[in-house]
């Protein structure tokens, strides 16, 4: 027996509307932050409520105007001017802006939208402007859809103006898939979930009748990898995020078989075998259940993670002692130790954009979450706590999210996400616990 | 005109029917002092003090052992109590066993996974070694899943480093 959910998301057609487009669309105005690794002043910026363009819009106009100023002022890059200190109010989306009443409350950004509901029919336009050029950054945009997938729409809005301002791709549009969590740390119960990278709009994917482990998006966001103890021993599965259809990968009797993750084609898991006392890594054609082992060693070999372009994995091995990370050809064969400071270190995930590694660190009895470069350099640790784990990467490579568990009896499990600056770290608001993140990429 | 495409997401909630039971992650009060000499008469079927019973292996046997920081290696009291559950077993051969291995927490999920694989394999081995038929012994590893202690200090993580063998058919079972 089962219990179905239908979130319907948008539908959207965008259209680059307004005059002057392709002019606006070259300029490169003085309003940017550059993303480094030195402290930044968040930049000051407005978003008056939306337009209501029809008499249903009113209430739509304001949520989406207070989710993209939340997906903003998030990332810690971005602070919002309340609507107290505005001088001038926008009244209509197309009448010209009053730069000087902007500029006086020193917005340098200003974001403007307007909002049509026709029955079920959602339609949001928005504007950037350059407050201290005088000019618009970009020109506007509209997207269409259904009024259910809203928020969507708002993380949108949110994507562009992040991504006009920072020249960095946005990450807002997208989600997460975790494992969500209840009661103590002896009898916890665990189900997947799934929510927007934010923590609204969670989904429950699997009841909690059994232990479930580390789900992970396939790299078009379809998919679902994940562990599952309901036959006793553990044993990977992957689940259809659309029809939640799910079926358990070829495994032999007698071994254990987990932390799986897709490779960037999609057709293709990596993840590890225990048996006889020995775990190592294999990888696994997900169409002809065909695998090939990878590492052949006595050690603890397992979390591996793809590179970006498919051609090598890293993962992690305790083959000199202690947990440490290597790197190997997605093929296999020999691979090389990339860590080599103080402590023990995990669960690496390259980055998307392949020019770091996230993982988790313990030293002296404590956890963090950090990155290095893929040769191991420039190692930086972002968190530290009684126990961060498992980091997983924003669909832009800026931003982590892990999980923090608090010790002791009453010990729970909470998301976090961090800048990878180490800035701006936070929780998310989750339902109940959660632990496992999986970031998608950045939705279609 | 840029077209995004449509998608459309249908998530639902699965039923899985599945059942676990608490005790057999070892909830059993690990205090219990074993009666080497059950009284003759009134033995209950499957009571503690019935020597072919499940109870009896739990607590007059003892189901596990338990291992040191990061180490999979048997000490000499698991070795001992891997001894009566071998001659136990030899005894009972109408029982099968599923030996768990845990961790504490202090460790990545993952690693946890392995660790505790490869401590139910060090006891599967023993008990191999010591005439039990390998065809009776599984193993399956539960990480930091399932402590039986919750507090974050070595005392509980003392008792949660273990591997636990757990009975399943036999005649009272």
């Amino acid at each position: 027996m089962s219990v179905r959910f239908t979130l319907k998301c948008l539908a959207a057609a965008v259209a680059i509307f307004g005059f002057q487009a392709a002019a606006a669309m070259a300029q490169q105005g003085p309003l940017r932050i550059e993303i480094t690794e030195g402290v930044i002043e968040p930049l000051p910026f407005a978003v008056p409520s939306f337009q209501p363009e029809s008499a249903e819009a009113g209430q739509m106009a304001n949520d989406l105007a207070r989710v993209v100023s939340d997906d903003l002022t998030g990332t810690g890059l971005f602070r919002e001017i309340p609507a107290s200190a505005f001088i001038s109010t926008v009244s209509d989306f197309n009448a010209p802006v009053q730069y000087a009443d902007w500029k006086a409350i020193n917005a340098q950004a200003l974001v403007t939208g307007a909002v049509n509901v026709q029955g079920n029919n959602l339609t949001v336009k928005f504007r950037l402007y350059d407050v201290f050029s005088g000019a618009e950054l970009g020109s506007g945009l509209q997207f269409s859809g259904t009024t259910d997938g809203w928020r969507r729409m708002a993380h949108k809005v949110a994507d562009a103006v992040y991504s006009r301002i920072t020249g960095e791709g946005g990450y807002f549009d997208s989600r997460v898939v975790y494992v969500s969590e209840t009661g103590p740390k002896d009898a916890r119960k665990k189900r997947l979930a799934v929510m927007d990278y934010d923590g609204a709009n969670v989904q429950y994917l699997t009841d909690s009748g059994s232990i479930v482990l580390a789900p992970r998006f396939s790299p078009t966001g379809d998919r679902v990898l994940y562990t599952s103890y309901e036959t006793g021993f553990p044993r990977i599965y992957v689940l259809d995020v659309g029809s939640v259809q799910r079926r358990v990968l070829e495994s032999a009797d007698g071994t254990m078989s987990f932390a799986p993750r897709f490779s960037p084609s999609g057709q293709t898991v990596v993840f590890s075998i225990s048996q006889g006392g020995n775990t190592d890594i294999y990888s696994m054609d997900i169409a002809s259940g065909q695998s090939v082992r990878l590492t052949n060693t006595p050690a603890i070999e397992t979390a591996p993670s793809y590179s970006p372009d498919g051609g090598r994995v890293v993962f992690e091995s305790d083959r000199s002692g202690t947990q440490q990370l290597y790197i190997m050809p997605a093929t296999g064969g020999e691979a090389t130790r990339i860590s080599f400071g103080e402590g023990r270190y995990g669960t690496p995930v390259w980055s998307p954009r392949g020019d770091l590694i996230a993982f988790t660190k313990q030293n002296k009895g404590r956890f963090h979450i950090g990155v290095m470069r893929t040769d191991g350099s420039e190692e930086r640790l972002l968190t530290a706590s009684f126990l961060d784990e498992g980091p997983t990467w924003a669909p832009n490579g800026r931003v982590l999210m892990f999980a923090r568990e608090t010790q002791g009896a009453s010990g729970s499990s909470t998301l976090y996400s961090v800048d990878v600056s180490g800035r701006n770290l936070r929780p998310v608001r989750t339902p109940e616990g959660g632990s496992d993140p999986s970031w998608s990429p950045l939705q279609k | 005109m840029k077209r995004i495409t449509t998608s459309t997401i249908l998530i639902a909630t699965l039923a899985v029917s599945a059942c676990t039971n608490p005790g057999r992650f070892g909830g059993e009060d690990g205090t219990y002092v074993g009666s080497a000499a059950p009284v003759n008469t009134g033995i209950v079927p499957g009571s503690a003090n019935d020597p072919a019973s499940t109870a009896y292996f739990q607590q007059a046997i003892g189901d596990r052992v338990l291992f040191e920081v990061d180490q999979s290696n048997l000490t000499a009291t698991g070795r001992t109590t891997l001894d009566g559950q071998a001659t136990w077993l030899l005894t009972n051969s109408d029982y099968q066993a599923v030996i768990e291995g845990h961790a504490d927490e202090q460790g990545t999920r993952e690693y946890n996974l392995a660790l505790g694989e490869r401590r139910a394999n060090a006891a599967r081995e023993y008990l191999v070694s010591k005439g039990v038929p390998a065809s009776r012994l599984r193993v399956v590893s539960y990480g930091k899943e399932r402590p039986i202690e919750v507090c974050s200090n070595e005392a509980c993580y003392a008792n949660n480093r273990r591997a636990v063998t757990v009975l399943a058919g036999g005649l009272t079972s």
